[in-house]
Order: structure tokens, then C-alpha cells, then sequence
């Protein structure tokens, strides 16, 4: 990636550059840890009858991040798919998160609040409920 | 199970292949990995999206209830949205400032449309289902609209910043923009429809920048991809609380959607679009007619 002769000051397509290299690699990530719980998951349970045709929802450990980061139930494999997943849902966030602290680099005063609301409602999302 | 109801309702379930209870996971999980691999490659090569095939997919041949389905995908428009945001932004065509400030309209929505899905019953989500499937079929076969550049000048666009340039082989090419206010509003349809279905929208997102506020054909389509990701994020939250996302469903269609995309996105410039959009349009069609049939005659249940 090219840097800009003025080293120092953030421009608007420095920020997209950086954007797009931080959503590109939080996806290679993610999908790599999913892969790798896919495979172990299709190890373990590959054998045994799905049960999607009737909506039952999934288990409390699967529905938040302390449950997927610490819980103690025995299906790992599906915990760690579930960590992928959510490596993959923090990347726009990530994106958002970041963005404000370039507007306010750039004392760009309206969009740090533009911004602020859009990651306040995300985080509301993945964590107020 | 629904077994127990299943003898009285044969002539509903005779129409669903019983996949799910014959196969096994692993049979499963490479089924929807197929499915999946040819909607990211579709959905790329037809600008459409893969998730807009996906849900009606499992749903319809595979016979996976419609909240499964539409958690499942919600993830993979994620995965494409950021995935081939990178390659956009080196262009240099997003305009960050206008995302950003309808990004407010479409994560609200979203979150309310995820919030209202967990209320409505399978057979109303698949007729609104329907409905916009049937837009989608209608957008793939007749291509993309000519770009109309913006000339009037919306006093908030001045005051937000919107106005922009993109480079052209001819040089900067500078827009403004107009209509803040209609394409804010159908921002939050657009977010509302993504939370309630589990899709990109990126289609409604782009007539709302296009059309309403006269942004450049090609500064819409790529801002659009980017916003995508992050309305899609705002209801995942919501999907994930729910319950929705189930691990084992989801990860082929992550990998798989992902996957064709990347494949898809490589092969963009060779491809015969046109008529790809067009058989593309038909099999939307097609599944769009089934889902409404389905939803109003209530096979879904």
C-alpha cells in the first residue's frame, strides 16, 4: 500500500485504503476459524440426522458472546463456528469504529456524531438485549 | 418434530423433496455448500447479490425453516459485502461521507425489521419474500439503468458534504447531489427489508442513491456495497439473540457464498452479463412465484 508524500495527514482515501485492508483481513480471519470449527464440527457430528424444518432457536450458549467465549457446554466445535461468525459481524463494526476516530482526526465534527450514532445503534444490536 | 402432523398434510409435504430426513449433516452441509458456492457466483457475476437466492433455496428444495435461512444468509451478506468492499475501495469510487450518514436510516431499520421478523409468521415473511424477489427478477432482466449525474444542488447535501468526484479515463468527474431527504427515507425501507429478510437490499439501496438522489450510477452501486455490510451487522446483533444463527447451517453458506463471490467477482469482465442477468432473472422468477404460493396456501408450516 502507497502512503502519501504528506505522511501525517489523514486523507479520505487514506481512510478507504485502510478501511478496506482492515474488512479484507477481519474476513480471511474469520472465514479461517470458521473453516477450521466446520471441519472439526463435521468430524464430530457429520454422522447424526439435522434438525432445521421446525424454527426452535438456538441454544443460550450460542446467543451471545460470553456464552460463546466461556461457556461450558461440550459442542466446542459449534461454539468456535459461532466465534467466526461473530469475528465476521465485528468487522463492520470494526469499520465504523474506526472511522470516527479518522473524522475526528480530521475535526470533522458532523460526521464524528454521523458516526457515533451509526455505532451506537450497532452496539445497541450486539449488545443491548 | 412436525411428524406427528405430517400424515394429514401429505399433499403440502409431497411437494418438498424430504431431504432433511434422509440426509445427514455432512450430505447437508454439502448441499447448502453447493447452493451457496452457485448463488455467491451468481449474485456477483448478476450484481444481485447471493443471498437474494439463497433463503428461498433452502427454504423451497430443502425444506429449512425460513428463520434458519434467513440467519444463515444475513452472515454471508457480510462476508461479500466487506469482502469485495476492499477491491472497490482502491478505485476510489465510495463516497464514505454519504454511506456513512444514511448508514443512521438503514442500521434503525434494520434493527427494527430483525426485531419485527421474530413476530411474523413463515408464510407472511415469505410472501413479503416473494414480493421483493419479484422486483429483483424484474431489476436482473433489464439491466442497469443509464447513470443521470445530479445537477440541482440540495442545500443539506452542501452542509453534510456530499458532493464529490470519482475518476473517469477522462479525469475527475465532479457530482452533487440532491434529494437527501427521499433517499434517507428509503434508506430506512432498505434497512427494514434487510433486517426483516435477512438480505443485502443492496438493489433498493442503489435506486435510492441512483434515482432519488441523483448519485452516479457507479459512486451508488459501490457506496451501496459498502453500506451493505453494515446494515447487515446492525441486524445480525438482533438474529444472534434470537437465535437465529445457527452455527452448523451457517458456516457452508458463509464459506460457500464466499467462495463463489470471489470467484464470480475474478470472472466479472469476461462474462456475457446480459444474458446471465436475464436467466438469472428467471430462476428469481420462479422462486419468487413459489414462495408467494407457498406462503399464501401455507406450505411453510
Amino acid at each position: 500500500m502507497r502512503t502519501s508524500q504528506h505522511g501525517a495527514s489523514l486523507t479520505d482515501q487514506r481512510v478507504d485504503e485502510i478501511i478496506g485492508a482492515l474488512l479484507r483481513y477481519g474476513v480471511m480471519l474469520s472465514a479461517a476459524v470458521v473453516a477450521v470449527g466446520g471441519i472439526w464440527y463435521l468430524i464430530r457430528w457429520g454422522g447424526t440426522a439435522p434438525e432445521y424444518r421446525v424454527f426452535r432457536g438456538e441454544p443460550g450458549y450460542l446467543r451471545n458472546l460470553g456464552g460463546i467465549v466461556s461457556g461450558t457446554s461440550s459442542f466446542r466445535c459449534r461454539r468456535l463456528i459461532q466465534f467466526g461468525l461473530l469475528m465476521l459481524i465485528a468487522t463492520p463494526v470494526a469499520r465504523v469504529a474506526f472511522s470516527v476516530a479518522a473524522f475526528a482526526l480530521q475535526r470533522d465534527r458532523t460526521y464524528v456524531v454521523v458516526t457515533l450514532i451509526v455505532l451506537s445503534v450497532l452496539l445497541f444490536s450486539l449488545l443491548g438485549h | 418434530m412436525s411428524d406427528g402432523r405430517e400424515p394429514f398434510a401429505v399433499s403440502k409435504a409431497a411437494r418438498y423433496p424430504r431431504y432433511l430426513g434422509r440426509v445427514n449433516v455432512l450430505e447437508l452441509t454439502g448441499l447448502v455448500g453447493l447452493i451457496s458456492v452457485a448463488g455467491g457466483f451468481l449474485g456477483a457475476l448478476t450484481g444481485l447479490g447471493g443471498g437474494v437466492v439463497l433463503t428461498p433455496a433452502m427454504v423451497l428444495l430443502l425444506g429449512i425453516d425460513i428463520h434458519y435461512a434467513i440467519g444463515a444468509t444475513l452472515v454471508s451478506v457480510i462476508a461479500t459485502s466487506s469482502g469485495a468492499a476492499a477491491a472497490y475501495v482502491r478505485e476510489g469510487f465510495s463516497n464514505i461521507r454519504i454511506g456513512m450518514f444514511l448508514e443512521i436510516a438503514t442500521t434503525v431499520g434494520a434493527v427494527c425489521g430483525a426485531f419485527a421478523a421474530a413476530w411474523i409468521s413463515p408464510s407472511v415473511l415469505a410472501v413479503v419474500f416473494g414480493i421483493v424477489l419479484m422486483q429483483a427478477a424484474i431489476a436482473s432482466a433489464r439491466g442497469r439503468p443509464k447513470p443521470r449525474p445530479g445537477e440541482k444542488d440540495d442545500p443539506l447535501a452542501r452542509w453534510l458534504r456530499f458532493n464529490g468526484s470519482f475518476p473517469t479515463p477522462e479525469g475527475e468527474r465532479h457530482y452533487k447531489v440532491s434529494g437527501v431527504k427521499t433517499g434517507f427515507s428509503l434508506m430506512f425501507a432498505a434497512g427494514a427489508l434487510s433486517g426483516l429478510l435477512g438480505i443485502g437490499s443492496g438493489a433498493m439501496k442503489v435506486i435510492a442513491m441512483d434515482r432519488a438522489m441523483r448519485i452516479p450510477f457507479k459512486v451508488s452501486t459501490t457506496t451501496s456495497n459498502f453500506m451493505i455490510g453494515v446494515t447487515a451487522a446492525a441486524s445480525a446483533g438482533v438474529y444472534l439473540s434470537r437465535g437465529y444463527i445457527d452455527p452448523g447451517l451457517t458456516m457452508p453458506v458463509m464459506l460457500g457464498v464466499l467462495t463463489g463471490s470471489v470467484a464470480g467477482a475474478r470472472l466479472l469482465p469476461g462474462a456475457a452479463t446480459q444474458k446471465l442477468r436475464l436467466i438469472f432473472g428467471l430462476v428469481v422468477a420462479v422462486l419468487a412465484v413459489e414462495m408467494i404460493y407457498n406462503g399464501v396456501t401455507g406450505g411453510l408450516r
